[in-house]
């Protein structure tokens, strides 16, 4: 299986924040292929070990969370329409006709339906529609959809990915199963590759609303270095150049107060010995990704965010280009393996 | 049913073609005239073994509501204009298909982190939106698509719930199936069938269509405005979903003739086929120009309840396609008698 057919799995899975538990099975078996061991924590963390050959003397933990945004059923109304309520940061004008997936005792399909058109005032045309105001359509009445959905259940958008041109691809739930993705292919690129410490890698669950499981991963596995692989804001014609990165131009290598600052010049000189573009992003205080609740766990770990380029995250089509995945990669494989006991010190001396 | 088939199709008013070629190739040996007139509506003759005096004309507009490419930026981003009734609400996060080669692409929005404080409930307007094919520049998408190709939203054909159709463009490959499944009947009835062009940017090909036919009564078959919900009174809802048909009193553009539609409705009870009124002026469909065609024509409206229509998917029912399709088998052998 390569990093594209695993990312498709991924995100035509489904696992919304607190449902990661759809996905478990995929990521287990992908990532036994080329680890140690594995293992699943007590929130349902999936904590893969690749020994180096340090004997443990140095631990480095790659993370990538693998919940995606969504929804959870408020209630079945007298004609059977499901009301809903959003799992995570949604713009609520993404949604609108969008055919999803309510995974009750098994999956059925639906429609996001809302008030058509012909029936509003003009100026209703100009108002975007609230949440609260759309209904989900399974072509069930009340009973038969009591049968099969429960108040609680997750529900997410159903949409299949697609090549585009140019090794792109578009789909939901990249953020951030591209980083589960590279997470993937960098334990290939260091299974050919001699590394002194030990990588964990962790596929996290619901960074999309409190970050708990990088925070009990992190404290699990106690490393000496976090770094949280996560999606940057890809450039489009609305974003300022300055809060965007590239598309097809290597991963973004976050800077600011998140990141120690030694351990980054480390990763952009690797970065350079191997020929692997990168861009930087920047962000002040703590980051929105896993390395967020990695810096303050225990006593504290020195912590790095890669952001592969991702157009119009938190929609249902999010698009990507694999290259981006595979520097990624490339570039934790590198970074990974150049790390020795007898320089950690110093490399992470302030 | 040709439902799966139809839907999948692109139709985009103006770029009937591929809808056209399919319907053609169906009614091959079915009817006994087949043309496609000057401006792209087919219009077919099925002959009765004892043609009686009524001419009558049966038709559904075989386009669709979609998008036309109206430039590439020079990141390699596709601006666009709608074609027909597009509320701009619902493009935002969907997937659609451009040119004839069918490429896929979506339309993305500004990621909500990056939204100020209450952006999310102004309407993005149509200038805001694009289309990302990929491309890594305007050279690069140049190679791929030009200005003037239309854009169909990327919806597949699927049965869902109980008995529940989810497709797009169902207004009106509905009315284009069911006068389908009539014309390949083996009913012996005098048809004209008239499957129309561009009916979403103005009901383009009905006036010429009927004009060659010059119909003594006309049919017009579709899918129309479906929406109920729990706090609505039933005089709100234009039409319930699984009640059946939907029977046109009045909309923008057509007050419909009265003894044709009780007629229809006789014929309905007579034959439990159950009915419903269409409880709203609001919409216009090609009766509009049929009934004022020369002389001017008895026209009735028989609809197939549509949620969600002019969006990039739609519901229906199959019970109410069966039902429609039974009440106008079952008109047509009245008018063979000489009803109305």
């Amino acid at each position: 299986m390569n990093t594209k057919e695993f990312l498709e799995l991924l995100s035509n899975g489904n696992g919304v924040s607190g449902f990661e538990f759809n996905l478990k099975e995929t990521i287990m078996d992908a990532f036994s292929q080329y680890t140690d061991s594995i293992t699943v924590d007590k929130l349902g963390n999936i904590i893969a070990h690749k020994k180096g050959t340090g004997n443990g003397a140095v631990k480095i933990l790659m993370a990538a969370h693998m919940d995606e945004i969504g929804f959870m059923v408020k209630d079945i109304d007298k004609k059977g329409f499901i009301h809903f309520t959003n799992i995570g940061g949604i713009d609520p004008r993404t949604i609108l006709a969008q055919e999803v997936m309510i995974h009750g005792n098994k999956d059925i399909k639906g429609v996001i339906g809302s008030k058509p058109p012909h029936l509003q005032e003009e100026s209703e045309q100009e108002v975007s529609i609230k949440m609260e105001d759309m209904i989900i359509d399974t072509g069930f009445d009340k009973d038969r959809v009591s049968e099969v959905v429960s108040i609680g259940d997750s529900i997410t958008v159903d949409r299949k990915m697609k090549s585009l041109l140019n090794n792109r691809v578009t789909g939901k739930a990249m953020d951030d199963r591209a980083g589960v993705a590279a997470l993937y292919e960098t334990m290939l690129e260091m299974s050919k590759m001699n590394h002194y410490a030990d990588i964990y890698f962790v596929a996290t669950i619901q960074e999309e609303v409190t970050m708990a499981g990088a925070l009990t991963a992190t404290y699990g596995v106690d490393p000496d270095i976090g770094i949280a692989v996560d999606v940057g804001f890809g450039k489009t014609p609305e974003l300022n150049n300055s809060n965007s990165i590239e598309m097809g131009k290597g991963p973004g290598v976050l800077l600011g107060g998140n990141i120690h600052p030694g351990l980054r010049k480390r990763l952009v000189s690797v970065a350079g010995d191997y020929n692997i573009s990168v861009q930087t992003n920047v962000w002040p205080g703590p980051s929105g990704t896993d390395a967020r609740a990695m810096q303050i766990t225990r006593d504290g770990v020195p912590a790095l965010v890669l952001s592969i380029p991702l157009r119009y995250m938190h929609t249902s089509v999010e698009v990507l280009d694999l290259n981006d995945v595979s520097q990624t990669a490339k570039l934790l494989a590198f970074f990974g393996s150049s790390i020795l006991e007898n320089e950690l010190e110093g490399l992470l001396c302030f | 049913m040709f439902l799966k088939e139809l839907t999948e199709a692109s139709g985009v008013s103006g770029n009937e073609k591929e809808v056209r070629d399919f319907i053609k190739e169906a009614l091959e040996g079915y009817v006994d005239e087949i043309k496609v007139d000057r401006i792209g509506n087919l219009i077919v003759h099925k002959k009765a073994s004892n043609p009686s005096g009524k001419t009558l004309m049966i038709a559904a507009h075989m386009d669709e509501i979609g998008l036309l490419v109206k430039d590439i930026d020079s990141s390699g981003l596709i601006k666009f204009i709608p074609v027909g009734g597009v509320d701009k609400r619902i493009l935002v996060s969907k997937a659609v298909t451009v040119g004839d080669k069918k490429l896929p692409g979506v339309i993305g929005a500004k990621p909500i982190h990056l939204q100020k404080k209450n952006e999310w409930s102004k309407v993005l307007d149509i200038d805001d939106l694009y289309i990302d094919i990929g491309a890594s520049s305007k050279e690069d998408a140049e190679k791929h698509v030009s200005i003037g190709d239309y854009v169909a939203f990327d919806t597949e054909y699927d049965e869902i719930g109980d008995g529940i159709i989810k497709a797009k463009a169902l207004d009106d490959r509905v009315g284009c199936s069911i006068l389908l499944d009539i014309l390949r009947s083996d009913i012996d009835a005098d048809i004209y069938g008239a499957f129309t062009v561009m009916e979403e940017v103005g009901l383009v090909g009905a006036g010429p269509a009927a004009y060659q036919i010059k119909p003594d009564v006309a049919i017009v078959l579709e899918g129309t405005i479906c929406f109920e919900t729990d706090e609505l009174d039933s005089h709100q809802m234009p039409t319930k979903l699984g009640e059946g048909p939907a029977i046109s009193l009045i909309d923008r553009t057509t007050v419909y003739n009265r003894d044709l539609r009780d007629e229809i409705v006789s014929i309905a009870e007579a034959n439990n086929i159950p009915y419903q009124y269409r409880k709203t002026a609001m919409g216009g469909n090609d009766s509009g120009k049929i009934h004022i065609s020369g002389t001017g024509c008895a026209t009735a409206g028989i609809s197939v309840p549509t949620r969600y229509i002019h969006s990039p998917l739609s519901v229906i029912s199959r019970a109410d396609y069966y039902n429609t399709y039974r009440l106008v088998l079952s008109l047509i052998e009245e008018l063979k008698k000489g009803a109305i």
